[in-house]
């Protein structure tokens, strides 16, 4: 794992190596770098098979993280490529045409964070929601307690309690 | 003898393509119909919808709809401490939550660098390997069901609940266990435990033979299963297809040897391989693969240590912070690769979780693929044979 | 609204053009309205009686409870045995089991499937999530108060219920149809304005008329 890092680095000038385990490694590569690097990782090194395609959303660094995992079956070794784009410009390249699965994560990753990935297959069709009309729902500044409680009518009689406090509560009651 | 490949491409010259390669299907010529199936589950399939276009008895055209199930997991988890998530994970798949259980539990434990148990390890291994049983017996009822074999389903829903009350014993309810938390298992095994499962292995085992003969040897299956709903084995890694599917096409995929996890590298057994790719193989993969799955349930019990603890010593859970890091964590199960993708941020809650459920990818773009040129009474057939769950494509 | 929804021009298969405007055509219009008592209280006790001896219900498994509707089909539970059995359509059967959490997209078809059943027609809320939230009580996809939009006859507490709880409640729901007070039915028609407002608060793409039976 360690060779093939190092074999990759420079050429695509990836940054961040994180070797999780002996089998399993995240970097981060650049906006341009990421077709020809999944292409060679594809072709050249075996890793066939994209496990997923999500984003995660930085929002104090206004930047949203997508992460292509790429498995090896042979070999039994999987690599995450961390692309950074920016939150207020979220548009990344479509890899559909790679492997066709990637559409439906591109059109999930579309609905739920807002990311747009010209060119993927029914991408802007409704994909989990249906008519919605707030701020994607997985980005981190939509609060889903908020929504949920001016959207539904919560059944009154319902306490939330926090486990903490709670807990302290019923393990110390005289407060000490 | 070569596969039969009745349903290609080139079977049927309608609709025509546009230039820029859509089908051309003019719905108000009268020729086309649209016809919908779903939400209301087809078999066992879930709630899902495929909206097919259809001429004549044949499917030109496919869509998959789904959402119907969605909760909005990964945002929730996310608003939950460490340990607050470990009860809701389980909830994500119905028929075989255990590996949403494993998965999260094993990520969170990567990351947070704490060590299982050795015994632990081995109740795992047993917890998701009855879990699979179940899930398989589930399927083949629903596979017999939707060539119109009703009986399949009620001896092998019979069995499962044998299976069930296994499960209560051990973990104390039927179908969400939440047995299996960040730090190892609840608890051991109890009392007799071992014997009790015996009779109920031999159960199932004799049930399987029945379904062997009435289902596998049956005419009527073999004339509507042979040869429909075939997949290409080359299109395996660009349709990311995983599993009993994978492997009735040929490739023994199977994370469990792959990549082996908990006490895998330690039990004898080999991945079931078919060749022939239909809906007869997928379905014939997996009742041969109950049957290593019984096998190893045994191997387990026999070898499992007698002592030891089941859990690790957790930091205080409500004040449980990891630090910034990521990984994933996958696992075997029975309709292919599970896996959790996990990122921490360093304070008491995920900073994002992704799950991996094989589905998305079977019941998305293969199935739309895959159900062009199929009869109508064959679609639900061929749906159930990818044996997907939508709770895990939506979440 | 969905394109093929919308009004327009269709050609026949014999030539003939005509308009098509599928929201008042393909669906009816009219309200529904109360059930009145039968003629007799004699009368309507044994049409109760009868009623509560066949319960058919719709095979919607809107949620993980259905995963525990297949026990109760086979032997070991075995419903059947109380005149409980599953129909494929909402045609022809008269109880629906809301089994679970029902998300915004779900509850659409939830709608339709109970305004296609005949009456008399009964609803049952299974598990905790259809009583208030449940797990699920902050999530922005799924509604917490089932009986706001659908009118609820019974709940099954717990997540999730096992086949007995079902089995009771199967019972406790023949003992209210028995005594007359299962009359959800009535009482969506009677509330219609209301339920109707309550719904559409939620579902934001409204694409279908108001009752579509």
């Amino acid at each position: 794992m360690r060779e093939l890092l190092e074999s990759l680095t420079t050429p695509y000038s990836l940054t961040d190596p994180v070797e999780q385990r002996p089998d399993l490694a995240f970097v981060t590569a650049g906006r341009g770098q990421l077709r020809p690097l999944l292409m060679h990782l594809r072709d050249k090194e075996g890793f066939t098979h994209l496990v997923i395609l999500t984003a995660v959303d930085w929002l104090e660094e206004g930047e949203f993280q997508l992460t292509y995992l790429l498995s090896d079956r042979t070999h039994g070794r999987d690599i995450g490529v961390r692309v950074m784009i920016p939150r207020d410009e979220a548009t990344m390249e479509s890899i559909h045409d790679i492997w066709p699965t990637a559409a439906t994560y591109q059109r999930e990753l579309r609905e739920m964070f807002g990311i747009d990935f010209p060119g993927s297959t029914r991408l802007n069709e409704d994909f989990i929601l249906e008519g919605w009309a707030d701020i994607p729902p997985y980005r981190r500044d939509f609060d889903t307690l908020k929504y949920a409680d001016e959207t539904y009518k919560q059944r009154p009689g319902r306490e939330t309690r926090d486990p903490a406090q709670h807990m302290k509560e019923q393990l110390y009651p005289d407060g000490k | 003898m070569a596969p039969f490949k009745p349903f290609q491409d080139d079977r049927s010259q309608y609709p025509e393509k546009r230039a820029d390669g859509t089908l051309d299907i003019d719905l108000s010529s009268g020729k086309y119909l649209k016809l919908w199936q779903g939400p209301q589950h087809p078999g066992i399939t879930g709630n899902m919808s495929v909206e097919l276009t259809v001429c004549g008895d044949e499917v030109v055209e496919g869509k998959t709809h789904v959402g119907y199930l969605h909760r909005g997991f990964e945002k929730l988890m996310e608003r939950r401490t460490f340990i607050q998530c470990f009860p809701i994970v389980c909830r994500i798949c119905v028929p075989e939550p255990d590996f949403n259980e494993y998965c999260y539990a094993a990520a969170v434990e990567e990351l947070a660098g704490i060590k299982v148990p050795e015994k632990a390890n081995w109740i795992r291994t047993l917890i998701l390997e009855m879990g699979r049983i179940n899930s398989y017996l589930m399927y083949l009822g629903g596979q017999a069901g939707a060539f119109g074999m009703g009986v399949i389903g009620q001896w092998t829903t019979y069995v499962r609940d044998l299976m069930l009350d296994r499960f209560e014993e051990l973990t104390g309810a039927r179908i969400y266990h939440m047995f299996i938390m960040p730090g190892g298992v609840r608890d051991g095994l109890p009392d007799g435990f071992e014997a009790r499962m015996e009779e109920t292995l031999q159960e199932i085992e004799s049930t399987l033979q029945d379904v062997y003969e009435a289902m596998f040897c049956n005419a009527i299956y073999k004339k509507r299963a042979v040869g429909v709903g075939y997949i290409d084995p080359a299109l395996l890694d660009s349709y990311g297809v995983t599993g009993p599917t994978a492997r009735a096409a040929g490739v023994a995929k199977d994370v469990r040897r792959d990549q082996p996890y908990l006490v895998y590298p330690e039990l004898d057994f080999e991945p079931v391989v078919a060749t022939e790719s239909d809906i007869y193989a997928r379905s014939d993969v997996r009742r041969r693969d109950l049957l290593v799955s019984i096998d190893l349930i045994r191997q387990i019990l026999v070898r499992m240590p007698k002592a030891g603890p089941v859990m690790a010593p957790l930091p205080n859970v409500l004040h449980w912070k990891i630090p910034r890091g990521e990984t994933y964590v996958r696992g075997e199960c029975s309709r292919g690769e599970y896996g959790y993708y996990l990122v921490t941020d360093g304070s008491g809650y995920p900073r994002r979780v992704n799950v991996r459920g094989p589905s998305y990818t079977h019941a998305m773009a293969l199935l739309e693929r895959f159900i062009v040129n199929v009869n109508i009474a064959d679609v639900a057939g061929l749906m159930v044979s990818l044996h997907t769950y939508p709770p895990e494509i939506e979440r | 609204m969905k394109e093929e929804l919308e009004k327009r021009i269709v050609k026949g298969p014999d030539g003939i053009e005509f308009e098509v405007e599928p929201l008042r055509d393909y669906y009816c219009e009219a309200a529904p309205t109360v059930m009145p008592q039968a003629y007799s209280k004699i009368i309507e006790g044994f049409f109760n009686w009868a009623r509560a001896e066949s319960l058919w219900i719709l095979g919607f498994g809107t949620g993980c409870g259905a995963i525990e509707m297949r026990p109760l089909m086979t032997p070991r539970f075995d419903a059947y045995r109380y005149g409980v059995q599953w129909r494929p359509t909402p045609r022809q059967s008269n109880l629906f089991i809301i089994s679970g959490y029902l998300s915004v997209k779900t509850l659409k078809r939830a709608i339709r499937s109970y305004e296609q059943m005949q009456n008399p027609k009964y609803v049952i809320g299974l598990g905790s999530c259809t009583i208030n939230g449940g797990m699920y009580w902050d999530s922005y996809n799924t509604i917490k108060c089932l009986d706001d939009y659908l009118p609820v006859d019974l709940y099954i507490a717990g997540c999730m219920p096992r086949p007995e709880a079902l089995l009771a409640g199967f019972e406790e729901l023949k003992k209210l149809i028995r005594a007359g007070k299962a009359e959800g039915a009535n009482q969506y028609a009677e509330n219609f304005e209301w339920y109707k407002a309550n719904q559409k608060k939620v579902i934001l793409d409204w694409d279908m008329p108001d009752y579509n039976w």
